[in-house]
Order: C-alpha cells, then structure tokens, then sequence
C-alpha cells in the first residue's frame, strides 16, 4: 500500500501548476471563452509539447507510459485553473477506446495524433432520452456491405465544436436498453452527413448537438467487438470518471481556500468574517467534504485495473461522494462570498459551476447510488 | 501509488489471522462492548497481547512497539475487527502511555509502562469537571505543593471505567494565578490513595460505564508529576491528538456494516428482505460510501505518520467522521430491527437475574441501547464542534 506519487508524477503536477498559474490566469480564461474558438489551441499545443498530452498512453502505444494515476494528477490541477481544453474526451475517452479495444491501425492512425496535440476528439455518447444509461440508445448504425450506416442525435457533446475526431456510441443490435447489440466507432467529424449545431455551456466549455444522417462508415470504424461494446464503454466511463473527480477535487481545494481567504478580508461588524463560529465550521465542513472527495478520487483511481464488480463499486462511491462534496462545496463558496459570490465578476462563481455541471456528468450521485445498490 | 498488499504484508496478515484463531478467548467471541462485562472480561485480550508483546504496536519499539507500518498496524485492527475481538482500553495505552514515554521521567516510564503493555494495571482519565467539558482549561481541581506531597481536591466527571481503575491521570490546577491554560498540570494518581471516591453515573443504555470522580484531600508524592509543572495543558493536547488519530474506528464500522446487511436479510418488508427495499438499502450503501472515504483518509493520515508527521490536526477529520459514522450505523440498525428496539430487557445484559430468553431476535437485544450508547461519541474526546474548532485554527488559520 502506497499513497506517494513517483518523482516524474511529482514533475508533472509542478510542470503544469506553473502553466496555469502563469499562463491561465481567471482574466485569459475570460478571454478565451468569449472568443470566436472559444478555447486557446495554443495552450493545447504546449500540453502537447510539454508531454501532457501522451503520458496515460504506453510507451509501446506512442507514449510517455503513464496511467490511470498519471491522468488523476493531470485532471487535479486543469481543476485547480478551471482548465476548459478537452483533454478528458480526446486523451481519457478517446485514449481509453484506443487503447482498450482499438486494432493496431487504430492506435497507430489516432494516437500519435493525440500525443502530438494534431487531433482532437469529442465523445459522443450521450442522446437526448438516454439520460445516463449507455445502453438506452436510439442512435443505429445498420450493417451496409462491409460496412455501417449511422444515423441519430447526440447531446451535449463536450469538445465537439474543437474536435477533429468524434467517438460515438450506437446500436448494431438488439431492443433499445438491451446490454448487448451496442457498438462504438470512431470517425472524422468531417465525414459526410455529420452536422452539429454547436454552443457554449455554462461552465465555458463548448459543446454540440450532433447529428448523423446516413453516414457511411467502413468497417475499420467499429472499435472493439460488433454488438458487445458495452463493457468497454462501461470501462473507458469508469476511467473518464475517475479523471473528472479529480478534476473536481482541484476545483474545490480552490473554492474552498478562496473562501477562506475571502473570510479573512471581507469584513462586518467591524470584524472579519472568518471570526465567526457559525462560518468556521461551515468552511470546516468544507474542508472535511474536500478531504473525503480527495479519498475517494483515489479509491476510484486505484481500483480502475481491479475486478469489474469492485472497479464499478469504487468509481460509483467516487462520483457519489465526490458529487456531494462537489454540491456542498460550490453552494457553501457561494453563500459565505455572499452578493459577490453570485456575481459574474467573481472567480468563486466560476468554480460553482463548474462544480455543478460536474454532476451531470457519466451519471449523476442518484444514478451512481443506485448502481452502488445494485452491486452490493 | 496503489492499495495492493505486498507479499510480505500478505503473509503478515496470515500469521495475525492464524494468531487471533488460535488465541482470542472463545467466550469473548464476536461479543462487541458491553460495559457491565467483568474486568477479566476486559482485560483478557489484552493480557494475552501483552505476552505476545502486540498489546502497543503504535509504541516505540524501545518502549515495547512492534515497528509495524501503518500498513501493518491498519491489517491488524482489521483482522481484529473481523472476530470483533475486545481491544484493549485506551486509557492506558493510547492515552497515559505515549505521554510517559514522551514527557516523564526515567522512575515514571519503568514503573508504569510495563503495567500498561501487560494489562495489569488498569488506567481511567481526569479531565472533564462538572463546570469544564468543552472549555476543559477552564477546570478548578487543585493540587497544592506541601511538602514532598501534592494535595488534589475537586471533582471530575465522566471517568470512564473508573469503578476498575488502578490508576489515574489528573489534570489539576497547580498555579491559580496563571492564564487559564498556563496553571495546569499532568499527576498520576494512584486510585486506592485515600480522599479518592468514585461513584457511578447510570446512562441511557442503562449501564454504568461513566463516574464522577471526587478527590478530597488526596496526597500525591510530587514525583507523581509527569514533566514540568504547569506546562500540562501542553501534554494534555499531546494526549488528545493521539486519542482522536485511533478514533475513526474504521474496521469496526466495516464489520458493523456487514453485520447490518446481515439483520436487514433477516428482517422483512413488504414479504421482502429489508436490504431489498431501495429507500433502505440506499442509506447503507451512502454509510458504505462514506466509510470507505473515511478509510482512505485515515490511511493518508498514516502514510503521513510513516513519513515523519505526528497525528496533526487532520486527525480531528478521523474523530468527526468516524463518530457520525458509527452513529449512522447504530441508527440503521436500530431501524433495521424495526418494533423489537423498543422491549427493555434490563438494560445492556440480558442477564438480569432469569433464565428466560429475552423476546424478539437476538440481533436486536443491544440495537436501541447501543444506539443510546454511541451518541457518547460525537460529544467524547472533545466534542465534534471543539474538533471544527480546532481545523479552523491550526489548518484553516482562522
């Protein structure tokens, strides 16, 4: 049992806290949002440079031969800068697709992209009526020759207006929530018949509504087996999971010691703030919330390469835990920043939303409670 | 980074298991905290540990610690906890223990220790007063120099198990002059010294596990004394630090979890096992959840300890957790056992002078009590709030 990180972990986190402290302060992030783009390329372009981009990839795969604990230390510090560039759709999914079920010409033709920053890719799984069952798919791809034909609509696709590539789920197979007859391909979000009606989302991510009308697809598209991806889904899901809550975990050490701090200046009664009892225990709260958040990312984190029922039951205590956490931390930032806390002006806001559409995310505490249930 | 045991760790916890298989008294069994138990009750681990030379394991190994990483020290109590063996009682070993081997003399560490590693001498605490709980600084027992004597009177509270003491630690007021916290120093008591009376608190379970503690005129040899005079404040946090990082209780909790489980397939709902109404089984997954957390952060907080850091303030995060732990626990399986927490069978024993079985399953003989019982902990070894208090200072910098 251990809980250091190795030097070249502790590297990185030093590495990347430099970059977003100095490079990715809250008024270029403003910035970036509101420009046409929406997100800055050329950041992604040092992470590329930097070896961010390759390290969960195998040095056999093109890259640095990182892991799952690797991507937690990553994830926590974009967390720490409210960080908006894809790594988590183009690296952890559409990496984890790659690299747990992609042919030998898959890996070759993507992930020396995604090492080098050249291709960028968006996940698209989620579908208006599916909420967050993998399974509960209206989207099909209809065998055609040797190859497919795609057509549906997926929501919120995070990343999509930035991305080269799309991962997309479909059904090959079966009834509709069936476990099987659910496959994954992999395809350029150029291809013919794809078309995206494209967005901002209120944590400053830009996301699609993507569509598929007739889209032929070839059969070196299918990544992993025809009609049985859901377990792969279910694994590369877990791992993205993983990655989000430390994402989340950065972002509450942020709220929670900027809320503090604000304790400290803001004054009433002539006193500050933070003097109060009834704030103190209420930022301790906070912080107890923060800390068992930080547990949890970790249980979630190590169990990745354990056994199906026991990867499923920590990445589930994660996101029901990191998820509370997540909502008490956010509204608890907010209430003690008081008026300023709810204004656009303020960072703290920024972190609540962010924090709030964590939730949302690969299934909500309520659907992760329910699967914790389930396997007990 | 990983949760994986080595093989070394692996065969460790195969010699405690074969160890505990072999050794844990038969009719202690699985048998959980009952404080009207007898005293060899309580002490037969303990004794047998002492022996084995396991009874201290967080202990230097100059002091009689087996050296064991926190990984070892976490395998033991979880291999403890699965026979739900008696451990031994804080007072001595977590508590008195570490500050005589920290701030006593040479004559106090071999005089005391030994009987603290053994089990034979039995330790109870002197700190809380009728008028000084949370504000424990704010305590008016007094010892006054006369002599080669220091002369203890007032009353203290809450003594834990204090009816089987042999000895006792006291914080008493030596300068009244001083600031509140400067005045007070750490004195070892011998509990038979005359002017000592301890007289029982009878608790919502119907036990008596707690007494006031009265000292009139007691006279103590000054070389009862642990460290400076007046500087005992500073031992008494010592103590406390170390008594909240053993607090969490997190293997326990992990077999009271599955012995819930176990009730709640018992019991039925709806001509259904409990555990399969969702509404119930979801509270004890979320207790699941928040214990496995828990365990994780007590696990840092020992890697933290290997590393060279004392049990610092984050150790206030394991008592505050833990406690509401195990009182969501023992709510659950108060729930869990439905119309049968209500019989009162003459409080924590079913023995209560007839033979007759007590009415309803046995699981559900100690649910209410133990549930009465645990609100102790949430308020014991400085209340959950004074912990929050405490993060605020030392790691918020409030």
């Amino acid at each position: 049992m251990d809980f250091n990180f190795t030097e070249e972990q502790g590297m990185v986190r030093d590495g990347l806290s430099r970059l977003v402290r100095e490079q990715y302060g809250f008024e270029e992030r403003r910035k970036a949002i509101a420009s046409q783009a929406g997100w800055r390329p050329e950041v992604w372009a040092q992470l590329a440079e930097l070896g961010i981009l390759g390290m969960p990839f195998s040095e056999a795969d093109g890259g640095f031969g990182g892991g799952a604990v690797d991507a937690m230390v990553i994830m926590e510090e974009f967390g720490k800068g409210l960080v908006i560039e894809p790594f988590l759709p183009t690296v952890v999914c559409a990496g984890g697709f790659l690299k747990h079920g992609g042919t030998a010409a898959q890996k070759e033709e993507h992930i020396g992209a995604i090492v080098s920053g050249a291709a960028v890719f968006a996940f698209a799984y989620a579908e208006p009526k599916g909420r967050y069952d993998y399974a509960d798919l209206e989207t099909t791809a209809k065998k055609d020759g040797a190859g497919y034909v795609l057509n549906g609509h997926k929501a919120v696709v995070i990343g999509a207006p930035w991305a080269s590539h799309l991962i997309v789920t479909a059904r090959t197979g079966g009834e509709r929530r069936d476990r099987s007859g659910v496959s994954v391909f992999v395809l350029a979000k150029d291809t013919p018949g794809v078309t995206t009606r494209d967005y901002v989302t209120v944590d400053g991510r830009r996301a699609s509504e993507v569509y598929f009308e007739n889209v032929a697809l070839g059969a070196d598209a299918l990544i992993g087996a025809e009609g049985e991806g859901l377990a792969l889904i279910e694994l590369v899901t877990d791992e993205a999971i993983a990655a989000l809550c430390a994402e989340a975990c950065g972002a509450m050490k942020v709220a929670h010691a900027m809320t503090v701090e604000y304790s400290r200046q803001r004054k009433q009664f002539g006193v500050p703030i933070g003097s109060f009892q009834v704030l103190q225990h209420r930022m301790v709260d906070m912080y107890t919330a923060y800390e068992q958040a930080v547990s949890l990312t970790y249980l979630a984190t190590l169990r990745l390469g354990s056994d199906e029922r026991t990867r499923k039951l920590a990445v589930s205590a994660a996101k029901v835990g990191v998820g509370q956490s997540a909502r008490l931390i956010g509204q608890e930032a907010v209430q003690i920043h008081g008026g300023n806390g709810v204004t656009d002006e303020y960072a703290i806001g920024h972190y609540f939303k962010r924090l709030t559409i964590f939730d949302s995310e690969f299934g909500n505490v309520d659907h992760h409670l329910k699967r914790h249930v389930a396997l007990s | 980074m990983n949760l994986e045991f080595t093989p070394e760790e692996q065969a460790f916890r195969d010699e405690v298991r074969a160890f505990i298989a072999e050794n844990y008294p038969k009719h202690l069994a699985d048998f959980g905290m009952r404080e009207d138990m007898a005293r060899e009750d309580f002490v037969a681990w303990h004794k047998i540990l002492g022996a084995k030379g396991w009874s201290v394991p967080a202990w230097p190994v100059e002091y009689g610690g087996t050296g064991w990483t926190p990984t070892q020290r976490y395998i033991w109590s979880e291999e403890n906890a699965r026979v739900n063996a008696l451990m031994p009682l804080p007072f001595g070993v977590s508590m008195v223990g570490p500050v005589i081997y920290t701030f006593g003399s040479e004559e106090q560490k071999a005089r005391h220790l030994p009987g603290i590693r053994s089990g034979e001498v039995w330790w109870c605490q002197g700190y809380s007063e009728p008028g000084a709980g949370s504000d424990l600084a704010s305590l008016k027992t007094t010892a006054v120099r006369d002599g080669d004597h220091y002369v203890i009177n007032g009353q203290k509270t809450w003594t834990t198990l204090a009816q089987h003491a042999d000895w006792g630690f006291f914080l008493c007021r030596t300068d009244p002059t001083a600031k509140q916290q400067e005045g007070i120093s750490f004195i070892l008591v011998d509990m038979k010294t005359p002017g000592v009376e301890v007289k029982p608190i009878k608790l919502l379970d119907g036990g008596y596990e707690v007494n006031e503690t009265w000292l009139t005129d007691v006279r103590v040899p000054v070389e009862n004394l642990v460290g400076v005079e007046n500087k005992g404040w500073t031992y008494a946090k010592f103590l406390l630090a170390h008594e909240r990082s053993g607090i969490a209780g997190v293997a326990r909790s992990k077999r009271g979890v599955e012995k819930l489980r176990e009730i709640a397939t018992h019991e039925t709902l709806d001509g259904q096992p409990l555990i399969k109404d969702f509404d119930f089984a979801k509270k004890v997954s979320q207790l699941e959840i928040d214990l496995a957390a828990l365990e994780i952060t007590e696990l840092r907080t020992l890697a933290g300890e290997q590393a060279g850091k004392g049990p610092g303030p984050e150790s206030s995060i394991l008592k505050i957790k833990g406690t509401e732990i195990q009182q969501r626990l023992t709510e659950l399986t108060l729930e869990a056992v439905g119309t049968y927490s209500a019989p009162y069978m003459g409080g924590v024993s079913n023995d209560n002078g007839s033979n007759e079985h007590p009415v309803g399953p046995d699981y559900a003989q100690h649910a209410a009590a133990t549930y009465f019982n645990m609100r102790k902990t949430s308020i014991y070894g400085g209340s959950n709030e004074i912990q929050r208090n405490i993060i605020t200072k030392m790691i918020l910098g409030l």
